[in-house]
């Protein structure tokens, strides 16, 4: 008996001593994934922190002439990405405005009509979407928008591309959410006389406001790095545009700019930064609303 | 209140000094009830193709009158229930024969929406509305049909219908809070007043206490005795013993029929169905 017990007693602790190896291990290799961001955090603002001062967000991007007299000089590089700044909000804001309501309808018709046939095909496609090449989406806005809407390169030929990018996110997140959400809340609507489309705006819709908010954010998140549909269809711009059928900057365009002039390159980092700590800040707002906004049923 | 408790012990009394017997076979098991506020003729309803959930239902509910729909489960309750204020038109392939008829009107002529108005509804779980407060699930049905009311207005329905369900005094100083912040019991008691509030002549109830606990049950018991003052009630149940506790009326439904319906101390002390007195002495359901 005693003896039987030990033993037992022996693998026990082989157990534990297992399990808490493994655990380690866990811990170890999910702090090796985070290693590359602070990483890249580091090197960043290493790089970048003193080129970034008031005139980087309202001065427009320098010319290479003046950077390079700054560079000689051994000063900092005078200006700022104003213009892809703007840019970037202008093209994104107008992405968002195709995509929120077009995601959200798409979506709320998928949780509504989950069997259907038709509902698969749109799921299909959708799901096809998020597997499409953004310079691809870029070659698609050029084709809609460039040519034959604006006659030229613009930030609404932009604007078009990113919003199929963003699309799926959102359809995604708004089906789930939607289907996440008990039938008998729409039933107490209907049963109070409420018509459908008013049950599905008014009670259903921002009883899942925290899922699709957080899918809109990170689908924002998403397409305010992409640089290459942007090469297609906004093809940058060295001034503030606010004319939607004009060319305009953005700030990943702006950081590809830099790359390719040999005087700009130190306004790599910075803006690099900016446009990181931006998709950051998006994420973690996604985050807490996720957690502070949530519904309880 | 007081009289619930003696109904109930006279049904138990009377339950036990007669064993069933079956009377006279020959007597019609659905009792015609004089001047119904509802009637429902010859109703079938089929969810799609040609399987029918409830067939051939007819039956009178009685005004002021609580009456409980029994039956073992999947026999068609919350179907027929469903099918008076056409919530079952949610399934899309859903058809039926034959009508029902609130006075002289046949529903399913009517616009659904002011139907839903004089024939409330409450769930078996609660569903309060979790993005309002208390004070906007009472008065939902006008927000979100877009009626428009003074604030005075509001308050006096908020507070009346709260009062009618004795949630008042629990919520006064807390009316701005989220309604999903309260109890199960007191959920369900917001539900119901969020039904009074649109000032139905019906309020149908499928299960309304099946999600809660014996006291909770027990309130709404007492609430639904006291209301059927000013409303009609229609209840479905699995629980005998609430029905024979509170209801005026009961039907039996058994595999989509209406196998019985008559004053509910008749039915529980002498059914005139086999079927009935099987399912109510527990040999089945
Ligand atoms: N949405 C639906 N689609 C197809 N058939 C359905 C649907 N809802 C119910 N039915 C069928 O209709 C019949 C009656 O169902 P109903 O829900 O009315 O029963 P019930 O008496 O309320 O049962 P329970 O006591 O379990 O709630 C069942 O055979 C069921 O399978
Ligand atoms: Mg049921």
């Amino acid at each position: 008996m005693n003896t039987s017990a030990q033993i037992s007693n022996a693998k026990l602790n082989r157990r534990l001593l297992k399990d808490k190896l493994f655990t380690y291990a866990i811990i170890f290799l999910a702090f090796l994934s985070s290693v590359p961001l602070f990483l890249i955090l580091f090197e960043l603002i290493k790089k970048g922190y003193k080129q970034i001062n008031i005139s980087f967000f309202y001065k427009v991007a320098p010319d290479t002439m003046e950077a390079m007299v700054a560079v000689k000089n051994n000063e900092i590089i005078p200006g700022g990405i104003a213009n892809g700044i703007v840019g970037t909000l202008i093209i994104v804001g107008m992405a968002s405005l195709i995509a929120i309501p077009v995601g959200i309808i798409c979506g709320m018709y998928l949780a509504e009509n989950s069997k259907g046939k038709f509902a698969g095909v749109v799921r299909f496609i959708v799901d096809m979407l998020q597997g499409v090449p953004s310079i691809v989406l870029g070659v698609i806005g050029y084709i809609w928008v460039v040519k034959p809407i604006t006659a030229g390169f613009s930030s609404l030929a932009g604007s078009v591309a990113l919003s199929i990018m963003m699309l799926p996110s959102i359809v995604r997140s708004t089906e789930e959410t939607l289907k996440m959400i008990p039938g008998t809340l729409k039933e107490a609507a209907l049963s109070l006389g409420v018509p459908y489309h008013k049950t599905m705006l008014r009670v259903v819709l921002p009883s899942g406001i925290s899922g699709i908010l957080t899918g809109v954010i990170l689908g924002i998140s998403r397409i305010a790095g992409e640089t290459a549909p942007l090469m297609l269809t906004a093809l940058g711009s060295a001034a503030i545009s606010t004319d939607i059928t004009e060319p305009s900057s953005a700030i990943p365009l702006l950081v590809w700019e830099f790359y390719n002039d040999p005087n700009l390159v130190d306004m790599i980092w910075s803006a690099s930064l900016f446009l990181l700590i931006l998709i950051l800040c998006l994420n973690l707002t996604a985050k807490a609303i996720a957690k502070r906004w949530k519904v309880q049923y | 209140m007081e009289s619930t408790v003696l109904e109930k012990k006279e049904v138990e009394a009377e339950v036990k000094a007669q064993p069933y017997k079956v009377n006279n076979m020959m007597q019609n098991p659905i009792e015609k009830i004089e001047s119904p506020i509802l009637n429902i003729d010859k109703l079938s309803v089929s969810y799609g193709g040609d399987k029918y959930s409830i067939n051939d239902v007819s039956a009178g509910i009685a005004k002021n009158k609580i009456t409980a729909i029994m039956g073992p489960s999947g026999c068609g309750k919350s179907t027929l229930l469903r099918a008076i204020n056409r919530m079952h038109e949610l399934y899309p392939d859903t058809h039926n024969k034959g009508s029902v008829y609130l006075g002289e009107e046949d529903i399913y002529k009517m616009n659904p929406i002011l139907l839903r108005r004089k024939i409330g509804m409450v769930f078996q779980r609660p569903n309060p509305f979790p993005t309002m407060s208390i004070y906007d699930n009472v008065i939902a049905g006008y927000l979100l049909n877009g009626i428009k009311l003074k604030r005075k207005e509001k308050d006096e329905i908020v507070e009346k219908s709260l009062r009618e369900v004795g949630l008042w005094s629990e919520v006064k100083d807390s009316l701005h809070n989220k309604g999903t912040f309260l109890s199960g019991g007191q959920q369900q008691r917001l539900c119901i007043a969020r039904a009074l509030a649109y000032t139905p002549e019906i309020i149908l109830l499928d299960e309304p206490t099946s999600a809660l606990d014996p006291i909770a049950t027990a309130k709404i018991e007492d609430l639904l005795v006291k209301l059927k003052k000013d409303f009609t009630i229609v209840l479905v149940t699995h629980n005998m013993s609430q029905a024979a506790r509170i209801s005026d009326y009961s039907m039996f439904m058994y595999l989509g029929e209406l196998v019985e319906y008559g004053k509910t101390k008749q039915m529980f002390t002498m059914p005139k169905d086999k079927r009935t007195e099987e399912y109510l002495t527990g040999k089945f359901g």
